[in-house]
């Protein structure tokens, strides 16, 4: 290690406060309800996605339920199995995953990791929040509308999500989610204009791009990745709009509709899925890049390490960005296409492989010889990387043409994406959660209840997605709301998936038990002070805790060193926290 | 998806030209202490605004590059009629250019102090592009009334679509100038209001070379391109 300048004399002084910049609010309206303070706005975000996100967990049971044992419930018709479809998978993906990675993380850790006192544009910022909450009012409200929510399957594909037999088609469904959708994507602008140029321009003195934790970079990336991609969701939302309201012909192909010929022609359901899934594809990693860099940071503090490997670990994640913009077909493969443009998608998928295999090979490599705490949050984040390589190796059979198309309508698919989008990234939703709700409250979470939920929710989800794959290399179809008495399936498979419903439930309570952990450990939990994890980055540093509003009291932290520098030998403490110029004993005089 | 693509390989030319000046290279384990080269973390020349503004073009810029990448692949299936070009179009383009140009009158103005002229320019700029969208409608109505109506043909459907997008981007931009140009009547120009003159006219200026792409599609000079590109492709 070459200190270049331990002597604290040559630091360099902290920013003077700027106090006019930061908008203070006046009254407890706009402290806490129309507040511009962004780690408001990230609780609020959170808040709202963990709400939407219990009805698409509710929603899930109900599948589970139809699936294990049809026919018991006669509520859950055929029509309400695909709303139920629906709803689950735009929820999770788009109003949870989405929102909760970039909305409320990235709100609450870009300006306290980077140093900065809030957002750069807090105005925009409040706006993007009450947009978003808009937008999941507009969604929720198809469960109340005439003719219910839409049908169509999350990926609306026309012409059947704006016909008469999709559930919602020529009623409210399908517009309200195609309104919400374009509210949700005006909203989430006006947010990740605020990370990017966050990141960009209100790093603290001494941040370099080099010195920021890998979850900012996640971060960062996945926003400008989120900021050309969700375009595409947008012009297909509202040119699907134009076709359901207005009779136009974008999408709509020459279709008889209940006996009737439609005045509609000549439209292209292929451009729909490549305008999707030129969305859809980067949106995978959009929720992922988020999950790599919080895992690369919890696996580094719970580990005592230094992450193996960071530069690689940056390059990795602006590579996977880049390539995820050129992998989109590889979802229309049994579209049917041109046989060059199968084997040019299926090799670029392929190629993702490499800069993620580095990364999970650099986690390893981080965990080898640390000094492993198997706390909660390293829990998460060792389940993440197990569960992360099965999806993803699932991933590499789906990848080639040849594969996919007798895998793609089965449970397999199912049981990749879930296992590699669904339960990955939660399983770092959570363990982030553990590791900063002592910084948002200022309380641990109690942890014999985090082990029951981390233990049930880990080995239940196995237990859910792991037997799927087998349904599916059976052939058992996906979308289907009852399989019936067919010749191929045995009745093991059947047996399978009642066990797998019963699982489901139980990951599903485990779930609730958590939400009560965050709401007991409010007031009952131990207290936490200001580093409980003895992390190094920056939001561990602030005077208070939770952090007050403009994060750093009167002076901006300065930064002398990387994020990583846990273990440095010759050093007081095991880890060095990035403000502090010197090996010694931290001379924290604000953390006092 | 050619357009996007092409959009998108400009989109990462900016951004790996960004990343070569980062030092990406940079060991940051080994750099204790060293502060960085002067623009890590430090306030950088350019304003928070400025950087905000261009990110937005961005995602703009990606929005009208997948309506025309719609636009190429829907072009010439056997359904598809082109819509006749309005001869007012070309007055529209006239006057958007003119309001361009206007804008930029009023950023050299502001950039050397003289306010009595900037506030001259930026209220013809706001007055030209009121006319131009007016126009717009006019455009609109003339075609409306000619039978091109929107959902009789794909050609019409996306020359409605499209303008509208870009109308609606111009009014989004009318509220901005609108504001600026009150307060640069109403009260001492300011340094912020200054910048809001020069982010009004990098607006302005990008909108009218959209105007000026998305008119070259429908006039149909961009044909060579789209036949260039399937051929590419095919």
């Amino acid at each position: 290690m070459v200190d270049i300048r331990s002597d604290a004399s040559q630091a360099i002084p902290p920013a003077e406060v700027e106090d006019a910049e930061l908008y203070h609010p006046k009254s407890w309206w706009t402290k806490y309800v129309f507040s511009q303070d962004a780690k408001i706005i990230a609780i609020q975000y959170s808040m709202t996605a963990t709400a939407i996100g219990m009805v698409a967990l509710v929603l899930s049971w109900l599948m589970r339920l139809q699936l294990g044992f049809p026919g018991t419930f006669d509520f859950i018709d055929a029509d309400h199995y695909y709303q139920f479809i629906t709803m689950h998978g735009m929820i999770m993906v788009i109003y949870l995953l989405t929102a909760l990675f970039l909305g409320g993380f990235g709100n609450y850790l870009i300006p306290l990791m980077v140093g900065a006192r809030d957002m750069v544009f807090p105005y925009a910022n409040m706006l993007s929040y009450w947009l978003y909450l808009l937008a999941v009012l507009v969604l929720a409200a198809g469960f109340f509308a005439p003719g219910g929510p839409t049908g169509a399957g999350w990926t609306l594909y026309p012409p059947q999500a704006i016909l008469s037999g999709t559930p919602g088609g020529k009623d409210w469904g399908i517009l309200l989610m195609l309104f919400s959708l374009i509210l949700f994507i005006i909203g989430f602008t006006m947010g990740g204009l605020n990370y990017v140029v966050t990141v960009l321009q209100g790093r603290a003195r001494g941040m370099t791009l080099m010195r920021m934790p890998l979850t900012i970079w996640g971060i960062f990336t996945a926003t400008i990745m989120a900021l050309l991609a969700f375009p595409a969701l947008f012009v297909a939302a509202v040119m699907m709009l134009f076709d359901r309201l207005l009779g136009t012909s974008f999408f709509m192909p020459a279709i008889v509709e209940m006996g009737e010929q439609l005045q509609q022609g000549g439209g292209s359901p292929i451009l729909f899925q490549h305008l999707f899934w030129f969305f859809g594809h980067p949106e995978v990693y959009i929720v992922a890049l988020p999950a790599f860099g919080i895992v690369s940071d919890l696996i580094s503090t719970h580990a005592r390490k230094n992450i193996f490997g960071y530069r690689m670990m940056v390059w990795a994640i602006v590579i996977i960005g880049a390539l995820s913009f050129i992998v989109w077909a590889h979802h229309m493969y049994v579209s049917g296409m041109n046989p060059k443009f199968g084997f040019f998608f299926a090799t670029t998928t392929l190629i993702i492989a490499v800069p993620t295999a580095i990364k999970v090979y650099n986690w390893v490599l981080t965990l080898w010889r640390g000094d492993i705490h198997l706390s909660l949050p390293m829990l998460f984040a060792l389940a993440f990387i197990v569960t992360f390589v099965n999806g993803g190796l699932t991933g590499l059979f789906l990848g080639n043409v040849v594969v996919d198309v007798p895998l793609s309508d089965t449970m397999f698919v199912v049981a990749h994406f879930h296992m590699v989008m669904g339960v990955a990234p939660i399983l770092v939703i959570f363990g982030a959660i553990y590791h900063w709700y002592p910084k948002v409250t200022g309380r641990m979470l109690n942890e014999a209840m985090g082990q029951i939920h981390f233990w049930v929710t880990f080995l239940g989800a196995y237990l859910i997605f792991f037997p799927m794959h087998y349904l599916g290399l059976l052939g058992i179809p996906r979308r289907y709301h009852e399989l019936g008495e067919t010749a191929f399936i045995p009745e093991s498979a059947h047996t399978l998936n009642a066990f797998i419903s019963v699982m489901a439930l139980t990951v599903g309570a485990a779930q609730i038990l958590f939400l009560f952990n965050l709401v007991w450990s409010l007031k009952k939990g131990r207290e936490a002070g200001g580093n409980p994890w003895r992390a190094t980055t920056l939001e561990w540093q602030t005077p208070q805790t939770p952090p007050a509003h403009g994060n750093w009291g009167k002076e901006l932290p300065v930064v002398y060193r990387w994020a990583y520098d846990y273990s440095v030998p010759g050093a007081a403490e095991d880890f060095i926290p990035q403000n502090q110029p010197g090996l010694g004993r931290p001379t924290r005089e604000a953390a006092s | 998806m050619s357009v996007m693509l092409l959009f998108l390989a400009a989109i990462a030319a900016i951004i790996i030209w960004w990343i070569a000046q980062q030092r990406l290279t940079s060991r940051p384990w080994l750099e204790v202490g060293h502060l960085g080269q002067p623009g890590g973390g430090e306030r950088s020349p350019v304003p928070a605004v400025k950087v905000g503004l261009y990110v937005f073009l961005a995602v703009v810029g990606a929005l009208f590059s997948l309506f025309i990448s719609a636009y190429l692949m829907r072009v010439g299936t056997p359904d598809w009629w082109s819509t006749p070009i309005p001869r007012l179009l070309w007055l529209n383009t006239a006057i958007l250019i003119v309001s361009s140009a206007a804008m930029q009158w009023a950023k050299t103005e502001a950039e050397r102090g003289r306010d009595d002229p900037m506030r001259t320019a930026l209220l013809a700029a706001l007055a030209t592009a009121i006319l131009f969208l007016t126009g717009q409608v006019f455009a609109w109505r003339e075609l409306t009334e000619a039978g091109y109506v929107l959902a009789d043909n794909p050609a019409n459907s996306f020359f409605y679509v499209i303008t509208g997008m870009h109308g609606l981007h111009i009014l989004g931009g009318l509220v901005a100038l609108g504001r600026t140009t009150v307060k640069a009547w109403s009260a001492p120009v300011s340094r912020r209001l200054r910048l809001s003159v020069d982010l009004c006219a990098v607006y302005w200026h990008f909108m009218l070379a959209v105007w000026l792409i998305l008119f070259a599609l429908f006039a149909g000079w961009a044909n060579d391109f789209a036949d260039l590109c399937r051929e590419l492709l095919t």
